[in-house]
Order: structure tokens, then sequence, then C-alpha cells
């Protein structure tokens, strides 16, 4: 019998429907493969049971010949930034460790309507803040790749490092990330899976604990690109209750697959040639070029004069949202309070925050409350809204001479655990191909393209126009077909 | 522009997060490569530029004017907003005195 952890979303609810193995035998299997991968510290809850009862429901339903859903008898991780009703929702913070939210997100609940069942909470960087998920205040997550010939413990990337992780190590056939400046789509590129942004308002952001709203945007991560555009189906969809949620019709992505490109243009923006670029990952980009061709599309040189601009812009705004967005954490709703002796209200305010927050958290929050307070607000605040204009202008522009753009996710592989924590300015230069989609609002998506030297994934990235998710997940399907991608970790977990 | 540690203490207490000297010394040069590095932005000609309010165009939507129109957000939930508080008494949230 084949391994059932090796399977996919698509494979898993195809077999369950057929009959093949019961949706049981697979959550059995994910929750054994979750409980031996401590080692990888990928989740920071597991919750076998909630899985069991999932997949008891559908195969229940299957028995009573019910109508299965979309995603009946996938079971998935779940990042730990979405509220779990009942589950601890901690975001990977300490001021947030025994928060048990008495609701459930949005996605999450479409999720489980469509027939998933949950295998555990995932650990991520603290509050989604981060590109290595070192931050977490849960420790941080090991991927389950190794270079050739080393055993030095690799960032699984971040903020959805334990997302990665998981679907890489086959701890789960699928899990939600969120992206608020690449948190999907690098975690992806270093553990050589799959993973897709849409248009931001696609998918709800009720019940997602917030990062910096005008950017934080939820996805899936998966094996490849069918089993994305099966579980991006599932999670988007108008919810009143987030009112930057798209009020507009959820389109078939699965059923209008297609890697056929004839007709359409590909753009590659001449600014990311840039220095920082590594070798692999210039010839894995390449290469992306010629299998698109290959594909039938045409490709074209576009610019996108303001690429240079889209990580400071970046690194003002999401700071900015972020220092209002986590004024909540007070000690008095919710979460940890820390109260010294005889301290007043104010006192206790700050000893909560001290105590909760973790240093790259701290770093953001005051950086975003400096740029907004008075007298610099115009100078770094208007301005960084101002030249999110032009980076989104850019891009329109250059979506009148091309479909999508065609660019590296990251500008290198993975890189060592420990060896960017030095110097947060570097960590954050790791952004720079994943941010100005961000900043745009656009979908993008990752797509493993090949292993490097030491044996490491890549990742190739696609941005699409506003709303244009089929066209993404198209051009992803046509460089996943040809990339020809079966590199998996060695198991030494 | 850089910013000395008394700045960064000030913005510290804003931000209502405690901070040891320690920290302070710390904060303080990586505040400044951050600010440095933002920095750039002021180079880019803006003339005539909106800053951005919305990513993608959408219109506002004002829910139903009625009691309760999502049970989810609505009332008469008060021990489920009070299950997660540190400390809650008599049905309100309690918090070290305010009032002498």
């Amino acid at each position: 019998m084949t391994d059932l952890t090796e399977l996919g979303i698509k494979a898993i609810r195809e077999g369950v429907k057929a009959g093949d193995f019961t949706a049981r035998e697979v959550a059995e299997g994910f929750n054994a493969n979750v409980a031996a991968a401590e080692s990888l510290n990928a989740f920071i809850t597991a919750t076998p049971d909630k899985a069991l009862d999932a997949a008891d429901r559908v195969d229940a339903d299957r028995a009573a010949g019910k109508e299965l859903g979309s995603m009946a008898g996938v079971p998935i991780g779940m990042k730990d930034l979405f509220a779990s009703e009942g589950v601890q929702t901690s975001a990977a913070s300490h001021i947030l460790e025994g928060f048990k939210p008495p609701y459930e997100s949005t996605v999450s609940r479409k999720l489980w309507e469509a027939g998933a069942g949950m295998l555990g909470k995932l650990n991520l960087d603290q509050f989604a803040m981060g590109s290595s998920n070192e931050s977490s205040y849960f420790g941080e997550v090991v991927s389950p790749w190794r270079k050739q010939g080393s055993d030095a413990k690799l960032a699984p990337g971040g903020s959805s490092g334990g997302s990665s992780a998981a679907v890489a190590a086959r701890l789960a056939p699928a899990a939600t990330g969120t992206d608020t400046g690449g948190s999907i789509r690098q975690p992806a590129a270093f553990t050589g899976i799959t993973g897709i942004k849409p248009t931001y308002g696609r998918c709800s952001r009720w019940g997602i604990v917030a990062f910096a709203s005008s950017l934080d945007q939820a996805g899936p991560m998966a094996q490849d690109v069918t089993d994305c555009a099966i579980m991006l189906e599932a999670m988007a969809g108008f919810d009143p209750k987030d009112s930057t949620s798209l009020d507009m019709p959820v389109p078939n992505w699965e059923a209008a697959l297609s890697s056929d490109l004839k007709g359409k243009t590909v753009g590659i923006p001449k600014e990311y040639r840039m220095d920082g670029l590594s070798a692999d990952v210039a010839k894995a980009w390449d290469d992306g070029i010629q299998w698109l061709k290959d594909a039938g599309a045409e490709v074209v040189e576009v610019s996108l004069p303001h690429t240079k601009y889209a990580l400071a812009s970046y690194y003002i705004i999401a700071p900015a949202e972020a220092s209002s967005n986590l004024a909540r954490y007070d000690g008095v709703r919710y979460g940890l309070r820390d109260l010294p002796e005889g301290a007043n209200l104010q006192e206790m305010y700050a000893a909560t925050r001290a105590a909760g927050f973790g240093d790259e958290v701290k770093r953001r929050i005051l950086i975003g409350t400096y740029v907004l307070s008075a007298g610099f607000y115009d100078a770094y605040y208007t301005q960084a809204q101002k030249v999110r204009t032009l980076i989104q202008r850019d891009f329109m522009n250059a979506f009148d001479q091309c479909d999508v753009i065609l660019a590296p996710t990251a500008p290198t592989a993975a890189f060592e655990l420990g060896e960017k924590t030095g110097d947060p300015l570097e960590m954050y230069m790791g952004d720079v191909f994943s941010v100005p989609a961000s900043l745009a609002g656009l979908p993008a998506m990752s797509v493993p393209s090949g292993v490097n030297g030491d044996g490491l994934p890549l990742g190739l990235q696609i941005i699409g126009k506003p709303f244009d998710e089929q066209g993404v997940l198209n051009a992803g399907l046509a460089l996943e077909e040809r990339a020809g991608f079966t590199a998996k970790p060695q198991k030494w977990w | 522009m850089s910013v000395d540690k008394a700045t960064v203490a000030k913005i510290a207490s804003l931000a209502r997060i405690n901070m040891s000297e320690d920290d302070l010394d710390t904060l303080v040069p990586e505040f400044n490569n951050i600010l440095s590095f933002v920095e750039q932005l002021s180079e880019v000609d803006v003339t005539g530029v909106e800053p951005m309010t919305s990513v993608i165009p959408n219109q506002q939507r004002l829910r139903e004017d009625a009691v309760n129109a999502d049970p989810l957000t609505g009332g008469d939930i008060r021990d489920k907003v009070l299950a997660n508080a540190p400390v809650a008494e008599h049905g309100f949230f309690g918090v070290p005195k305010v009032i002498e």
C-alpha cells in the first residue's frame, strides 16, 4: 500500500471519494508523522483528535452517500495566526500564550466546511514578523532540508516557517499561510513547496491575528499548483465581517487550470537583475524564462522603476500598521498580564508589553511609533504611502505589456539558522523580490524550480494582475510541468 | 536623520514598552540603521502623487442597522468576552486602581 502521507490534497480527496482508503487512515498517518517530528518544531499545538473527528465525519458522510466537500478527508496544518475556537491561538508570542478564541476565523471555518480537518497549529515568526521563523516565542522551526554534506540547521523561511517545514516534511499535505511581505512565497521557495498569495481581499482577514492590515493576506501552501488552486478556492470568498473583503464570486480555479500559455505574454522586470542575486537563482530564473517560452508564451522585458524603494516603503508601512494593531495587547482583555508590585495601570501596560513581546516585535512597534509620531508622519509615513502608489503604478504600466511577471522568489536559497539574526536590516533584504507584489496587493505565487549546487530548493515567482489568480496559477502550472521538481529532503528527524 | 538614546526612550514610553538601559543601548544603533535605510525614500519625486489609501479599489459597506445583525460580533456574549481576561470580576475587566 502506498504511504498515504506522500499524497497531496487532490490525491487524498479522490482516494477517499473512491474508497481506496478512509479519511481516518489518512489522518492517522499524518498524526503519526506530526508526533514523530518534534525536532522540527513545526507545530506549537498538535490537535490529533480534531483531525480524527473531521476524518470520521467525512467517512460517515461518504458511507451515507452524501456529497463530499472539495477538501474532504484532507487533514491540514493551520498557521497559529488563525483563530481556532477553543484551541490556543498564540501568534507564536508570549503575550497571547494561553489565549483560546471563542470563535473561528472565517478562512479556517470555510476549510472545515469543505471537509478538511486540523492536524494542529503551526509555528511561525512572532506575530508573523520575520523571514526565518527565528522570532517565535516557542522556538525556531528547523527546515527538513540540509545542504549536501552538512548537518547545519537551515531556516524554513518565514513567517510561515512551520507551514513550509510541515508540508516539505510530509507532516501535512497542505497548510495555511499568511503573506504580508512574502511570508507564504519565501518559505515555500526555501522548502521546495508551492504557495500562493491571492489578490488582497480575496481571503477574509476576520479572525487572523493582525500584523499590517493593508498587506496581510491568507493563502495555501501545498505540494503543487493544483493543490493550491483547490485549497485557495475553499479559503476565498466574500466576508461582510472584513471591511476590505472583495465582494466578487470565487472562480473555479481548479477546473480552469491550463498550462498552455499560447497568446500570453510574460514580463521580465529588468530591475530585478540586481546585486546580491546569487548565480544559482539567476540560472533558475533563466530556466524559467525558457520553460514559459516552451509553454507558448511570448517573453518581453518590462520595467518596474521604483523597485529599489519597495523595501524602504514596506519597512515604514508595515511597522506603522503593526504599532497600531498591536496596541490592543495591554494585559487587560486577553493574554499575558505583568503587574509589578504597586504598579499603576500605565506601568502595568508597559511591563506587560515588555514581557510579552519579543525583540523583533518591539523593534517594529518602536519604528512604527516613531514614523507615525507628530513631526515625522509626513516625512516617513505619507512619503512611504506615496511611493507605494508609484510602485503599484509601475506594475499597472508593466501589465499594459504583459499578462504575468516572472521573477525569483528570493535572492538566495535557504540560509542557516542564526546566520542573519545579528543584523535586522540584512534579514529584511531577503524580502526584496516578494515585497513589491504585497505593496501592490497583487496575486503572486512561488513554484519550486530545482535545486542549487548544495542540493537546496529554489523558487520562481509569478506575479499577476489584480483578480487574475487564474493567470498566475496557469503560468505556475507551466513552470511546474517543465521543472519536473521531485527532490525531497532526506529524512533525519 | 539619527536618533539618540533619549529619543528612543521617549518612543518606547509612547509605545508603552518598558526598556532597560541595556535594551536601549542595543536598540539605538539598530534603530538608526533602519532609519538611514528608509531615508532613501526622500529622494523619490512624488510631486502630484496621492498617498495610497486602498490597495485594491473597494467600496465601503454599511451593515444592516439592526441589533445583533451578526450574532458572532453582536452583543449578549459578556462571558465569552471576559473568558480570556487575566482578571475579570463582577462581569467586568479588572485593572489596578486608577482613581485614588
